[in-house]
């Protein structure tokens, strides 16, 4: 008699939280030892210690929040006009006959623009000031936002559709009960990818036309060559990104806990 | 409120799929509809509950619902159609949001639903963490909130397993015998049929016609009976020899197409 060989294993990848930050540390630690040890030019790769000393100066001097703050602010006004409107139209995308030939058109024929390439013709049109900055924001995140709203509204089963119109519930009960709950997980994942665009778009932004925010400060800080303090703003920029992540992450926990 | 089929046909495009079907289904009457796959039994029954227009012929009723019914013609689904993000309560409230109720009644009519398949300890709980059976009783529950006359009922244990099936049979056969309310009930499976129907409408293969309508001679309410059960299983068997060779053409020609 001989045992059955077993042959199914693999294929069942399991992330292990503490590998990953070990792996983390330690390529900071060969960093910071090959920085010390006079390996690494400091001027062209400053050292992990280096960097956060950087990002404490700037913080007790205020300008780190100040850069923040600017930023912020041109980020999160972009976002909620370009979420609000990209929300507006990829609905009526998802329900409406005209709206859906007229604006799928579109989207298809502008959506490809890179959107800071816009940035130019913005300032022509509404001055030097935040508003072609929040423009250029808000129509990357539009477009991203209105494409992942209409798929969503496509992807709600029409079962549940027609269910309802069995029981003669209004149309604006539809709506309200389950066509939105039912694009709600592709509308969260569109969240991220224009969070994400909002940043790029914020940071391009900003090195191509301000004195504040954390883009505007990278590029100061390369024009002078303190790489240290260009680092600690990419550092910033890194942690932005990783916090709304992890916002998205709880708001789908939150919302979508039925799944 | 009768529920009548008046020369209905219907094609998807090219494709014929009910010819002149007619028939009637009487207040509290139990209609069974067979025939092999692809005859369009699902087809007759959005046809009949208003979710499609017809090519030709109508689906119409007569008489009056019964008071206090929301909803007359109610359908109960295949696959459950259950709203996943709400709890067992909501799915059974939501044909009610938009009814003229007031909140009390709303909640009595939800309350009486649940109590009636059973769900009343699992009002807190999303279709996900329910079985096949359990949902479909949701879906039961639901339909039976808006007080029907008629449930049209679209194979609705046809994606449970046998045992959860004849459980289900069994609360179908209780909840239909008070005769106050009638079903129009599509199946394939005649056993089903023989139980549940006071008639059964045997339909073709494509396109759909009426080729007979068979009463069951056992009246619903004797049917446990040990010699209602052979009355029953010989027609079941004169059921299946009605479809079987049409079965086997279907069967054939749905896996060509």
């Amino acid at each position: 008699m001989r045992p059955v060989a077993f042959r199914g294993a693999g294929f069942a990848p399991r992330a292990s939280r503490h590998a990953g930050w070990v792996a983390l540390l330690a390529v900071l630690a060969v960093w910071q030892a090959a920085g010390s040890a006079g390996l690494v030019n400091s001027l062209f790769l400053p050292t992990p210690l280096a960097i956060a000393r950087a990002i404490w100066q700037l913080a007790v001097s205020g300008a780190l929040w100040q850069h923040i703050s600017w930023s912020l602010m041109r980020i999160i006004a972009g976002w909620i006009l370009g979420t609000a409107a990209g929300i507006a139209v990829g609905f009526a995308i998802g329900l409406f006959n005209h709206a859906r030939a007229i604006g799928i058109t579109f989207i298809s024929a502008l959506f490809p623009i890179p959107k800071i390439a816009l940035l130019p013709l913005l300032i022509l049109w509404l001055g030097i000031g935040e508003e072609p900055k929040i423009a250029t924001i808000a129509l990357g995140v539009f477009f991203s936002t209105a494409i992942s709203v209409y798929s969503g509204v496509d992807a709600v089963p029409r079962n549940l559709i027609r269910m309802a119109q069995s029981f003669n519930v209004p149309f604006e009960t539809i709506v309200r009960r389950v066509i939105w709950p039912g694009a709600l997980p592709s509308i969260l994942a569109g969240f991220r990818i224009s969070a994400s665009v909002a940043l790029l778009l914020v940071v391009s932004a900003e090195m191509v036309g301000a004195d504040r925010g954390i883009g505007a400060f990278v590029l100061q800080a390369g024009n002078l060559m303190q790489t240290d303090q260009l680092l600690a703003g990419v550092v910033i920029l890194s942690l932005f990104g990783l916090t709304v992540g992890k916002l998205i992450n709880w708001l789908e926990m939150w919302l979508l806990r039925w799944r | 409120m009768d529920l009548i089929a008046d020369h209905i046909s219907h094609r998807f495009g090219a494709l014929e799929v009910l010819d002149d079907v007619s028939f009637t289904v009487g207040a509290g009457e139990v209609v069974a509809i067979v025939g092999p796959s692809g005859c369009g039994k699902s087809t007759l029954l959005s046809i009949l509950g208003g979710l499609l227009q017809p090519s030709a012929g109508a689906a119409k009723w007569r008489g009056a619902p019964p008071a206090g019914s929301l909803n007359p013609l109610t359908f109960v689904f295949q696959d459950f159609a259950l709203l996943p993000w709400d709890t067992v309560e909501a799915n059974v409230e939501f044909p009610l949001l938009h009814a003229p109720l007031a909140p009390d009644e709303r909640r009595a009519l939800v309350d009486d639903a649940l109590r009636r398949t059973g769900l009343s300890d699992f009002r807190g709980a999303y279709p996900k963490q329910l079985s096949g059976g359990m949902r479909q009783r949701v879906g039961i529950a639901r339909a039976l909130a808006v007080r029907p006359a008629i449930l049209l009922m679209d194979e609705p244990l046809s994606a449970l397993d046998s045992q959860t099936r004849e459980l289900l049979l069994e609360d179908f056969i209780g909840l239909l015998a008070g005769g106050g309310m009638g079903a129009v009930y599509v199946t394939h499976n005649l056993e089903e049929a023989v139980r549940l129907a006071d008639r059964i409408v045997v339909l073709s293969r494509r396109p759909g016609r009426v080729r007979r309508i068979v009463p069951v001679a056992v009246s619903r309410a004797e049917r446990s009976a040990d010699e209602a059960r052979a009355k029953l299983l010989a027609l079941q068997d004169e059921l299946w020899s009605l479809i079987r060779e049409e079965a086997i053409d279907a069967e054939r020609e749905v896996q060509h197409a």
